[in-house]
């Protein structure tokens, strides 16, 4: 049997734009497009005022001192820096491996410590921060290049785990100061 | 022959087809759809967060609760001025309240997943470092030790 095809009449769909657009603008109007993204650090436990401060013996020449100050000046190890070089200067302080005596004996001793004003911007807090990640993790791949020939995220964990135990990322910060005021 | 010709001549050109409209809205919906989160709380601080190469994504959002530090929107600038503030869930707040919103965020999540517990500081790239360290010093008495500063993406390098 023949079906008799019709043409239907076609219906209006201009409407359907409309809804579309009630929905979308609902939508932009409720959300926001999040940064979930950052920096991650571990804060040091507070200390318990019961017990007396651990005793630190760490020399001197194992800790890589940042200073910033009120005005975003840096200062590393005595030095003026900008914060462009400050990725360069902390990598030659952790592979240091002894060979300089102003700068670390190994790079498990390494210690970053960072002083900062509390007028200093945290717009420069953070990429101080930044370098220093990218300090470690450049140290890290190379190093995961260097022996395995594969990038850190294609490494099993355990190996990751290696590599990071071989070069910890120590950061201490020190109580700002309140020189700059406000 | 020719008056049929004569006929559609005479007649309006036909209405253009908005038949794909809705679709082009639909696609634009479905990416904010996908793109965005709800919003949580309304922000009574502004922060345009700091950009950084460094940066890891958390896996489990929902660990994640954020203070945030920054001078008062316009709305509110009349009642609190334009000093940075902290803006714990929907009020302002002084940087000794934080013991208290990090008690009352953990009791809301899973006991055994609280060690998993994340505080996002979503501070303005302007605000001086005073007040987030009082933040950070509070964190620490509270023994929230795992933070995240956030960041946006930056492409460009450094002079």
């Amino acid at each position: 049997m023949k079906t008799k095809r019709r043409s239907g009449g076609e219906f209006n769909a201009s409407s359907m734009a409309d809804i579309a657009f009630l929905l979308l603008i609902f939508f932009l109007m409720v959300t926001t497009i999040d940064t979930d993204k950052g920096i991650m650090r571990k804060l040091p436990p507070w200390p318990d005022p019961t017990q007396p401060p651990p005793e630190s013996h760490i020399k001197k020449r194992d800790i890589f001192e940042i200073r910033v100050n009120a005005r975003d000046q840096l200062l590393v190890e005595g030095e003026y820096t900008t914060i462009g070089e400050l990725k360069e200067k902390t990598k030659e302080f952790i592979l240091n491996n002894g060979k300089n005596p102003k700068l670390s004996i190994s790079p498990d001793k390494a210690v970053v410590s960072i002083k900062n004003d509390r007028g200093t911007s945290y717009n420069i807090y953070l990429q101080v921060q930044n370098e220093l990640t990218a300090a470690y993790n450049e140290i890290r791949e190379n190093e995961a290049m260097r022996k395995h020939g594969m990038t850190m995220e294609d490494l099993p964990k355990s190996v990751q785990k290696e590599i990071n135990s071989k070069y910890p990322m120590k950061i201490s910060e020190a109580e700002p100061e309140n020189i700059g005021g406000k | 022959m020719s008056a049929k010709f004569e006929r559609k001549r005479g007649k309006d050109s036909p209405a253009i087809s908005t038949a794909s409209l809705p679709d082009i809205i639909f696609i634009l919906l479905f990416f904010f759809m996908v793109a965005t989160v709800m919003r949580d709380s309304d922000a009574l601080v502004t922060t345009h967060v700091p950009k950084a190469t460094e940066l890891t994504k958390i896996e489990k959002k929902s660990m994640v609760s954020t203070i945030n530090i920054g001078p008062p929107v316009n709305m509110h600038r009349a009642k609190y001025g334009t000093a940075p503030r902290v803006q714990l869930n929907d009020k302002f707040a002084a940087p000794t309240d934080v013991i208290e919103f990090v008690e009352n965020e953990r009791l809301k999540k899973d006991e055994r997943l609280r060690p998993y517990m994340t505080f996002a500081l979503k501070v303005d790239k302007k605000t001086k470092m005073g007040i987030v360290t009082d933040v950070k010093q509070e964190l620490r008495k509270a023994k929230a030790l795992k933070i995240q500063y956030n960041a946006a993406v930056r492409t460009e390098t450094l002079n």
